[in-house]
């Protein structure tokens, strides 16, 4: 079938400026790469040294806050450009669950 | 492919005819699914209100027994909010939303044919228990301690129909969601939105977040009544306030998932028939937002009398009111919009004019009600029945109504009858206020609501009895608009693109009903209300951002009707592995099935097909 198909093709400056883009990202995936497992290191040895739950505990869920994000703005790449309504209805969503149960551990009685 | 574009005016036979509707994924005939689906389940939630007025007509009644009165009021509600209400507004999102924003179809044709036939076979499932067992008896809310305790298959019919439904429900608002970020014509930015497609976005953002809690609730109810778990159970360390939360952390976004797309219908209505802008356009948008997001924030409303204490019911109750806020501003938008407009009394718009009165008297008895205080005296009596009543008939129903004679030339292209649309306002609005208006003394006079009957010499019969009298007269125009809607198709009078004249938005710049693909080209959009602007600028129809090219359309597929008949067989098993040995088969096999046509579409590549400039150049020519 003859369909409409626009080839349009880049200039090599484009191309030039498409390969600089796309190395500085694969960069900044393998450096985000490696800090995770880097962070995830850090919670199995710090299980592993024996300290206490209370600090233990606390200490892995920072380390997951801190991964998500990372995960979020750098593999799901938010922190580009066009992702704000994504980031609306995450922080939205946050938002309203973290109203929910504030109110339950406040002023709820259950 | 020349085949498939050249047989959409062919006629078929009935069997083609049928395959093609339970195949198609077209946003239009899937939104003619929903409200054929809606009208059917809403006609069968109106001839079980009837039951319930008849029956409540004189004291000491017996016309249907307790039991009987009990599943008549689960399943009124239950249907009238899932099964008619819902399925209803999503017809109009479905066939309306993606014309307003200038799309071919929605983001995902196949989840949104998917959702369809969940909601449908959902419903569908829900009512077989008339025939198979009981329906279920715990009031619409279906509260843990009475519904764990109830005895029979109805509460289980309950929990898997609504668990089916509602996941139907989830992904057509995801869809909806993803169609109006992604799918705008040029031009259209978020500001230039259509007041329906805005309102069409909040609804499914809350639908987005609140269903999830039904989910999950429901999925707590399944686990407790068939599986053996405790989740409700004091006795066995459970929690059955919890529930409650859970219902009603859901349920309040529920009542604004309902609402808010009728306030879009009456935006658009008051608009085109004052043939004056939307006034305060921004400030309608803000306000849609915020009640979406206060929404969220006052479930415990429902639940003052559950004993939280007054911190808990003084916050909830100063939340409660703070909606009353942003509603407000709508109610005068509109009432601003009117003023100095050039009206037009057609039948869209006396609903639109008997809907303000009506929901601002259910918003006042509303705010009544976010008075915790007061609440402790209105809890479940016929009060809370006359408000809620008032805000969702008043409100939703109209909207619904008005829509069908706004946008119903658009969608058949045959104009109803003006005429007998008038003669059902005045019948279904006086019948309304005679139904409801006088429930709120009923409440004041000690009437608690679900009750099965009443004494005599409590002064209570008069207002019943005009209360039922009430009921018949909404009855009666309902069957008004079934005999209008039967001689309109009858007639089959065609009409052009833009009957009622005054069309703004970019529906009405096309033919009626839209050819399949929608737009031959896609649309330029130079501001709000974009076929206004046009035709002030004399031109004819609307400014093509693109040369006529070939379009590509999705195929139709069988398979979200399959998926969705596993889910239904599955939910059968579900329900009788307790006492019958074939139960546990029946599940497994059902959701095998339901499993195996989801590996058919993940496996199968199904990239759709293309009309061609020759087909579109030529059944525009045939159209001209």
């Amino acid at each position: 079938m003859a369909h409409d198909i626009e080839i349009i093709e880049k200039t090599p400056a484009e191309f030039a400026y498409k390969k600089r883009r796309s190395d500085r990202m694969m960069r900044s995936q393998l450096m985000m790469f490696a800090l995770m497992i880097f962070l995830t290191l850090i919670s199995f040895a710090a299980v592993q040294a024996g300290f206490s739950a209370y600090f233990v505990v606390p200490v892995i869920l920072l380390l997951a806050t801190i991964q998500v994000g990372l995960q979020l703005y750098y593999f799901m790449h938010m922190s580009e450009k066009g992702h704000g309504l994504v980031a609306f209805f995450m922080y939205g969503g946050m938002l309203l669950a973290f109203l929910t149960v504030l109110a339950f551990v406040t002023i709820i009685w259950w | 492919m020349t085949t498939v574009a050249n047989s959409v005016e062919q006629k078929k036979g009935f069997g083609a005819t049928l395959w093609d509707w339970l195949t198609t994924v077209d946003h239009k005939k899937i939104g003619i699914l929903y409200l054929i689906g809606g009208g059917f389940f809403f006609v069968l939630g109106g001839i079980e209100a009837l039951m319930i007025r008849l029956q409540l007509l004189i004291p000491n009644n017996d016309f249907v027994s307790a039991g009987f009165f009990n599943e008549l009021i689960t399943m009124h509600g239950t249907t009238m909010i899932f099964l008619a209400a819902m399925p209803l507004l999503f017809g109009f999102m479905n066939f309306i939303m993606p014309l307003q924003i200038g799309a071919r179809d929605v983001a995902f044709p196949f989840i949104n044919s998917l959702g369809f036939w969940m909601f449908f076979l959902g419903g569908l499932f829900l009512n077989l228990s008339w025939f198979l067992d009981a329906a279920p008896d715990a009031g619409w809310t279906s509260y843990a301690s009475l519904s764990i305790a109830s005895p029979g298959h109805g509460i289980d019919f309950y929990a898997i129909g609504l668990q089916i439904a509602g996941a139907g429900t989830l992904m057509g608002g995801i869809n909806f969601l993803i169609t109006i970020i992604n799918m705008r014509a040029p031009g259209m930015t978020y500001m230039r939105m259509p007041l329906f497609t805005w309102t069409t976005f909040i609804a499914s953002a809350l639908i987005l977040f609140a269903f999830p809690p039904l989910t999950i609730g429901l999925f707590f109810l399944t686990f407790d009544r068939m599986f053996g778990a405790n989740f409700f159970d004091h006795t066995m360390g459970g929690n059955t306030i919890i529930w409650e939360h859970i219902f009603w952390i859901f349920g309040h976004p529920e009542v604004y998932i309902l609402i808010l797309p009728a306030f879009g219908i009456f935006s658009e209505i008051f608009s085109t028939f004052s043939r004056k802008r939307l006034f305060g356009y921004s400030a309608m948008v803000f306000a849609t937002v915020l009640i979406g997001f206060l929404g969220f924030m006052v479930w415990a409303h429902h639940m003052f009398t559950v004993g939280l204490g007054p911190t808990a019911n003084a916050i909830f109750a100063v939340a409660t009111m703070a909606i009353a806020v942003p509603t407000g501003v709508k109610i005068f938008n509109w009432l601003l919009t009117i003023w100095g407009g050039s009206i037009k009394i057609t039948t869209p718009m006396l609903y639109a004019l008997g809907f303000i009165p009506s929901f601002v008297m259910g918003g006042v008895t509303g705010v009544q009600q976010g008075a915790a205080p007061l609440d402790y005296q209105l809890h479940d009596s016929y009060f809370i029945v006359a408000h809620f009543h008032y805000v969702i008939v008043g409100g939703v129903v109209l909207g619904i109504l008005a829509a069908t004679h706004y946008w119903w030339p658009k969608m058949f292209g045959t104009m109803l009858s003006e005429k007998l649309g008038k003669v059902t306002f005045w019948f279904f609005f006086i019948g309304f206020h005679m139904t409801f208006f006088l429930q709120h003394f009923l409440g004041l006079m000690g009437m608690p609501r679900r009750v099965w009957t009443f004494m005599d010499g409590q002064g209570w019969n008069l207002f019943n009895a005009i209360s039922t009298v009430g009921a018949i007269l909404m009855g009666i125009a309902t069957i008004v608009l079934i005999i209008n809607i039967i001689i309109t198709t009858a007639k089959n009078e065609r009409i052009g693109n833009d009957p009622w004249e005054d069309g703004r938005t970019l529906e009405w710049a096309i033919p009626s009903p839209p050819p399949f693909y929608n737009f031959a080209q896609t649309p330029l959009v130079r501001g709000l209300d974009t076929y206004w602007i046009e035709k002030q600028e004399g031109h004819n129809g609307y400014t093509a951002a693109e040369p006529v090219t070939d379009i590509h359309m999705p195929n139709g597929s069988i398979i979200p009707f399959f998926m969705t008949l596993g889910l239904f067989i599955a939910g059968f098993g579900a329900m009788y592995r307790i006492e019958h040995s074939w139960g546990l088969a029946v599940l497994i096999f059902g959701l095998a099935f339901t499993f195996l046509m989801m590996a058919i579409r993940s496996v199968k590549d199904d990239l759709g097909f293309y009309v061609t400039k020759e087909q579109i150049r030529r059944m525009e020519r045939g159209r001209n």
